[in-house]
């Protein structure tokens, strides 16, 4: 199967989780949404390894898949955090900072 | 298969087949090891030496000796770090012996070390206004800082009052701004995509967790801390794409090895690339994808929305940490992206970033004058700012690089100390941020208005400030560089920020102090230190600049 039909599936993963970013207003699944982007840029990064020849893509999607699971921790904490004071999680009501 | 280029790229990927299942079947072959020139990475490896460290104190100390422990650390780990960039320089690695270290990792030359040393310095004075405790009355007969009691207890609650009254502090926050710190130092040295890419969220994620533990108002701190987090991701993960989009039309993520296929100076094309370098899509949507990433951490617009929220949210000390020391680090990367990997495009880059520096000098200056609260004001005027340096970062010259240079040097400090001058004003709710109470405090502390009047004047850029030799250098540069439209377009943005600074000196002077307005506490000796070397960098940088200006000449140029 031509490699190029996995960079279209990585487009539309990519395009999929901006969209979901955009429009979904529960905050774990804003950052499920981006976590779904950080899979797509996995899946391209090894496609054009496999086109390419080089193992570089292949390392860069472990690396990818570490710095995704620190942000988990990090963005779990944060809207964790934010759900206990508020008992929301939806990005639409924390909304005390306005002009 | 009857495309040429696919066969090609079949085999290719055959090769790499065969060398995961021939290797298995061969005895263990010795991998040789990277070879890494440490001495020369000194500078990262001792504020992460430091941060480690930290998190040992936190975690094996007594609770009464951590704050000072960490602060002496943080303090030494830094100086060290700093005397370890100046031996560098003085070694010669700014200029002559400038080199590709750590196996084409890391770039160890003049723009690097100089912004090491900016942000180096700038972590520093900014670890004075973190370890201040002196500003908020003491909570049961100890003393507090600007952060939470305990970050995970919930705002108003049992918890956090068992907490406050146990006198609990957060001095988590110096090893985690050492991990920032060390992200920084590698980001504008980052000589591949993937280093770039893992630097970038090495100094975010403790930045999203420091946006959300302020003592008071815990509520918008925490929104910040989530806005902050979400749209941050969402940025890295369109310059991740970026930076896949770009392997696929490179093959390869270093700087050099971009550079080459983008300029057609490849000594060897094979097949696979010889497909993938002909797509003009994937260069130019990788290059835009990488380029967004980087401008939402300078601030610029478009992507500048999460600035003032996220300012104002945020722990005033941690505002001005992240406005001085991300911005240097930022515009770092993005100098060298631009100067290094994409020179061969850069009649696609250019008018787009005309474009960006326009709107960022004119939406930042403009959006200013309508704000009612300090914090959110200087966070237009930082995203006005971020404009004046884009304008200097697209003459595409040498003085475009040195100009960029200083002005970050000069902005960084006087920024540090604006937000410094911010944490004394207070009344009974904390910080007294809202513009209306500023007013009078020239009557009630003149000295305290009179600083805050020299970092105004500063941004304004008004002469024998800081702020008028690096707006010159830069504007100067930008003409130079064949931008003349846009140091128009600079300076009318300049008059209109011009007003409002203005606007805030005479509220203080000339306007009577209201009866119950804020008072102006009484910092410890390290506030006052980190307000003293604001001044003194913005006004010695101001009236004689020349030297500073030469020193960044001599850092101005990039190795390959």
């Amino acid at each position: 199967m031509n490699p190029v039909n996995y960079l279209y599936l990585a487009a539309l993963l990519f395009t999929i989780g901006a969209a979901g970013v955009l429009v979904r207003r529960n905050a774990i699944v804003v950052f499920m949404c981006i976590e779904l982007m950080l899979n797509a840029c996995n899946l391209a990064f090894v496609t054009f390894s496999r086109m390419h020849g080089t193992l570089d893509g292949q390392i860069i999607a472990f690396f990818t898949m570490v710095v995704a699971a620190a942000e988990v921790v990090v963005g779990l904490a944060i809207i964790v955090s934010i759900f206990r004071s508020r008992h929301s999680a939806s990005v639409d009501d924390a909304s005390l900072l306005k002009l | 298969m009857s495309h040429p280029a696919s066969v090609q790229a079949v085999h290719a990927a055959q090769t790499v087949h065969s060398l995961w299942t021939s290797v298995a079947a061969e005895a263990p072959r010795k991998i040789p090891g990277p070879h890494i020139e440490y001495a020369q990475l000194s500078p990262t490896l001792i504020v992460l030496g430091a941060a480690v460290l930290g998190v040992l104190v936190e975690a094996f100390l007594p609770r009464r000796a951590r704050h000072i422990s960490q602060v002496v650390l943080a303090v030494v780990g830094l100086a060290a770090s700093f005397a370890a960039v100046v031996a560098l320089a003085a070694d010669g690695y700014a200029t002559d012996k400038a080199h590709i270290a750590a196996m084409g990792a890391l770039a160890v030359d003049g723009p690097a070390l100089f912004l090491q040393g900016v942000i180096i310095l700038v972590s520093l004075v900014a670890v004075f206004t973190f370890a201040e405790r002196r500003l908020d009355p003491a909570a049961h007969g100890r003393p507090v800082d600007s952060f939470v009691a305990e970050g995970a207890a919930v705002p108003g609650g049992d918890a956090e009052r068992r907490a406050v009254k146990a006198g609990l502090t957060t001095t988590e926050v110096f090893p985690v701004l050492l991990f920032a710190v060390a992200g920084m130092l590698v980001f504008p040295a980052a000589n591949d995509l993937l280093t770039l890419f893992v630097a970038l969220e090495v100094f975010s994620l403790p930045l999203y967790v420091l946006c959300g533990l302020a003592r008071r108002q815990r509520l918008l701190s925490q929104e910040a801390a989530v806005k902050y987090f979400l749209l941050g991701a969402f940025s890295s993960a369109f310059l991740l794409f970026g930076i896949a989009l770009l392997y696929g039309y490179a093959g390869t993520v270093t700087y050099a090895g971009i550079a080459e296929v983008v300029g057609g100076t490849t000594p060897t094309v094979d097949p696979a690339l010889a497909s993938t370098m002909g797509n003009d899509v994937l260069l130019l949507t990788g290059g835009a994808m990488v380029l967004m990433g980087l401008l939402f951490k300078v601030g610029a617009v478009p992507f500048h929305m999460w600035t003032p929220d996220v300012y104002q949210g945020a722990p005033t000390p941690v505002t001005g940490f992240m406005a001085a020391a991300t911005k240097v680090a930022a515009f770092g990367a993005l100098l060298r992206l631009l100067y290094v990997v994409l020179p061969g495009m850069r009649w696609d880059w250019r008018p787009v970033m005309w474009g960006v520096a326009i709107v960022t000098m004119l939406i930042g200056a403009v959006v200013a004058v309508t704000q009612t609260d300090v914090k959110r004001l200087l966070a237009y005027s930082s995203i006005a700012h971020a404009g004046f340096i884009l304008a200097g970062v697209i003459a595409v010259t040498p003085d475009g690089v040195s100009s960029v240079l200083f002005y970050l040097a000069a902005y960084s400090f006087v920024t540090l100390g604006a937000f410094a001058v911010v944490t004394l004003v207070r009344d009974a709710g904390g910080e007294a941020t809202h513009l209306s109470k500023w007013a009078g405090l020239g009557r009630r502390s003149p000295l305290v208005a009179a600083v805050f009047a020299v970092f105004l004047l500063a941004f304004a850029g008004i002469p024998l400030t800081s702020g008028f030799a690096g707006k010159f250098a830069v504007f100067k540069a930008a003409a130079q560089g064949g931008a003349a439209p846009l140091v128009v377009v600079g300076v009318l943005a300049s008059a209109i920020a011009a007003f409002f600074y203005i606007r805030v000196i005479v509220l203080m002077f000339f306007s009577e102090p209201k009866a119950e307005g804020p008072t102006v506490a009484v910092p410890s000796p390290l506030t006052s230190t980190a307000i003293a070397i604001g001044v003194a960098v913005t006004v010695v940088l101001g009236v004689a600049p020349q030297y500073f200006l030469d020193l960044a000449g001599q850092a101005g140029t990039f190795v390959r």
